[in-house]
């Protein structure tokens, strides 16, 4: 009746079943971003579009007889020790036009480091309607310690925003990404 | 091998060389008298799975006081509002740590604990498929647990972010006693897998001929595929909490937005994990309540093929529903529809289970012994928190529940109301199997209603609570909740007190009071355990049972319509 030979397959079936699903948790990590992608399921998908730039010509001219407000807000992620603010607070524009402003960012640590500002807007329905042409968020940013730098963005909102959006919040947080080698010496 | 070879080799030579020859002189271990080491080594290398049922049921018994101290501690603080006792972090750890001890160390061990005595003895085998691994994966959880509540005694603090360890609250904010956890969830997961495997190969291969699918007991079947949600499940969280660690301490952003990572990705992992988890945990409790109505209903479970094509139903249900934890972490509305429906689905197979059970019981020959009470309690006030769970189902209302005590209501009435009181039920029922003795009725009736009236008082207000908006895992509360938050509290106390009734009938009858037992212990007891001599010999069935004389027996127990 015993049988080890049977119990011996169970046992292999079993663990290499136990071995694949742990090995799965760790394929959700380049599935996660694949799917959410492909099926546009999240909103960091449409997010993406923030962080990728357009041309800067435009064949139409502005639409001169609507105006939004566009606001910019600045905030450190938890811990971040450096200066990060807009110099422009907001700003009034014409969909259609290009417009630049400048964030200002000064390292206040003695230490060279790199950060990465993710964006995030409100409201979403702006999103596929705000465009980028040059950020300083499409890169990483260095500075060396005690360094400021005046960061450009030039974006242009196009004619097709929906009617209702007036107001246009564009928010940024800045990450430290600092390799942790160098983060520790 | 034969299998009394098979036996040998497993290191017992305690008299049992003869198949068929039942052997009474109990082994070394099982009284001090040997000698404190015979003891020490007979269980620590114990491979027998009794012995080992009874090591997880006495751990899970443990614990059971352990997490409930943690429990009380919790009802303390939130009796009156103001934070009265202890800090904010300290509530925190009590809330995870409450949380972890009473589903690894309390819930889980005591079933698994369950189907080691059970399952060999429902089969007709002698003893479980790997009995080596078996000891071995008992005797990881002592280890996992001591370091687990060891985390709470190490600078910075226990764990403090719920039982749910979501990122980043885990990764970039946990203590440093979260590598504690971390390590102590690597151990009970290996512990759970290997027991897993090891149920799935006793049941495959040791059963007695004769035993077809079809007439395994409902506890076999559930427990048959609790295994396989075990296995898909638990390394999953392993994976999960690995990542935790990498992203702790080895620069990785599994979960860290600035580094490309998501901590939305946790709550899917963890929740994927998350979700077999509950049936892993409610699954055996059906399996005990299908055989413990029909024996004190003196009738054959009314539906068994549904019954169990229900768990089944259930369990693959169980792999697809997860985002339902998650409907305010940013979905898509499609996928929020998606996942309320499916989740409703789910009450479908769960209906047919209630359905039975009350059709078992209907135009039965009830009597109420308390293994009985219990049961019935399970069934109602399990069905009580089904519906706030379909509650909880519904997306919009879900915005205004979660995270709220309505939430906290709705799984104390499943895992208390509904896990903990079959495991009350399965141990009276099977005590006297076990020990041989009868507990005593008169303390295990008392036990019942003050545990009933306990768990009542205790949850059902937190319904209300929730309702009325009050969050989850806070310290502090507004005024306008003292009244429910004091009632609770009574409840609390009333439910953890009366479970020393439990301790004492349960070591009482242990250690030999109590009226001595006959084999078939109930009148209308079913299934091959009961053809054993009450407590059983130390190995099972030495030689299979002949299942078509001892069916034919017990098929004249019952009124057949």
């Amino acid at each position: 009746m015993s049988n080890q030979k049977s119990h011996r397959k169970i046992f292999i079936i079993g663990g290499t079943v136990g071995l694949i699903m742990f090995a799965f948790a760790f394929a959700m990590v380049p599935l996660y971003g694949l799917i959410c992608k492909r099926a546009g399921l999240n909103s960091t998908a449409a997010n993406n579009g923030l962080l990728s730039s357009v041309s800067a010509e435009t064949k139409e001219p502005a639409d001169l007889t609507r105006t939004v407000k566009v606001q910019f807000v600045a905030v450190n992620h938890n811990g971040m020790p450096w200066e990060f603010f807009p110099r422009t607070k907001e700003i009034v524009v014409h969909p259609g036009e290009n417009n630049k402003i400048f964030f200002f960012a000064k390292n206040t640590t003695e230490k060279t480091m790199s950060v990465q500002a993710i964006p995030s807007m409100t409201p979403t329905e702006a999103l596929t309607h705000f465009h980028k042409i040059e950020c300083f968020c499409f890169t990483q940013q260095t500075l060396n310690g005690r360094a400021s730098k005046e960061m450009p963005m030039i974006f242009r909102i196009d004619k097709d925003l929906p009617k209702e959006i007036h107001v246009i919040t564009l928010a940024y947080t800045l990450f430290d990404t600092t390799p942790k080698e160098t983060r520790k010496g | 091998m034969t299998q009394h070879e098979h036996h040998h080799a497993h290191g017992h030579d305690d008299g049992h060389h003869h198949g068929g020859h039942i052997e009474h002189s109990p082994p070394a271990h099982h009284s001090m008298k040997n000698g404190i080491w015979a003891w020490m080594s007979g269980w620590l290398f114990t491979t027998n799975h009794k012995d080992i049922g009874t090591l997880y049921m006495l751990m899970s018994l443990l614990m059971l006081f352990v997490g409930g101290a943690m429990a009380l501690l919790i009802r303390l603080q939130l009796f009156q509002p103001g934070a009265q006792y202890f800090d904010p972090n300290f509530y925190n750890i009590l809330v995870t740590v409450h949380g972890l001890i009473m589903i690894f160390g309390v819930i889980m061990p005591a079933f698994v604990g369950l189907a080691n005595w059970m399952i060999p003895m429902m089969i007709g085998a002698p003893d479980m498929a790997l009995p080596r691994l078996n000891n071995w994966s008992f005797w990881l959880l002592p280890f996992a647990f001591t370091l687990l509540i060891s985390s709470l005694f190490v600078a910075g603090g226990g764990p403090n972010f719920g039982w749910t360890m979501y990122a980043p609250l885990s990764s970039t904010y946990g203590p440093p006693s979260t590598d504690y956890l971390i390590v102590a969830i690597h151990m009970m997961g290996i512990s759970s897998v290997l027991g897993a495997i090891n149920i799935i190969a006793t049941i495959i291969n040791l059963r007695a001929p004769g035993m077809t699918w079809m007439k395994m007991p409902l506890f076999v079947w559930s427990w048959f595929i609790t295994a396989f949600l075990l296995i898909g499940a638990m390394p999953v969280l392993a994976g999960v909490v690995t990542m935790v660690l990498f992203d702790r301490h080895f620069g990785t952003s599994f979960f860290e937005a600035a580094g490309g990572g998501d901590p939305v990705m946790f709550q899917h992992l963890f929740w994927f994990f998350g979700h077999p988890e509950v049936y892993i945990m409610i699954l055996p409790a059906f399996g005990i309540i299908s055989e413990v109505i029909p024996t004190f209903s003196r009738k054959k479970l009314f539906g068994y093929e549904f019954m169990v094509g229900a768990v089944a139903a259930i369990a693959f249900l169980s792999y697809i529903v997860w985002g339902h934890h998650m409907f305010t972490a940013g979905m898509a509305v499609g996928t929020q529809l998606y996942f309320m429906y499916v989740t409703m689905l789910i009450a479908v197979p769960t209906g047919i289970k209630v359905f039975n059970w009350v059709g078992t019981m209907w135009r039965g020959s009830l009597s109420f012994e308390t293994p009985m009470l219990f049961a019935i309690a399970f069934v109602v006030l399990f069905t009580i928190g089904g519906f706030s769970g379909l509650m909880l189902a519904i997306v919009p209302a879900d915005y205004q529940y979660q995270d709220t005590y309505f939430v906290v209501a709705h799984f104390h009435y499943v895992l208390v109301a509904g896990a903990l009181l079959s495991i009350f039920c399965a141990v009276y029922y099977w005590l006297p199997k076990w020990t041989g003795r009868y507990y005593n009725e008169t303390l295990g009736q008392w036990h019942f209603w003050l545990t009933l009236i306990g768990v009542n008082l205790t949850f059902f207000p937190m319904h209300f609570l929730g309702l009325a908006g009050m969050p989850r895992r806070i310290t502090d509360y507004a005024p306008q909740f003292t009244e429910f938050n004091m009632v609770c509290t009574v409840g609390a106390f009333i439910l953890g007190f009366s479970q020393l009734l439990f301790l004492y009938n349960v070591l009482s009858t242990m250690f030999g009071k109590g009226k001595e037992a006959d084999s078939r212990v109930w009148e209308a007891s079913h299934g091959l355990e009961w053809t054993l001599t009450s407590p059983p010999p130390y190995h099972s069935f030495s030689t299979p049972p002949d299942l078509r004389e001892i069916t034919h027996e017990v098929d004249e127990k019952y009124v057949h319509e």
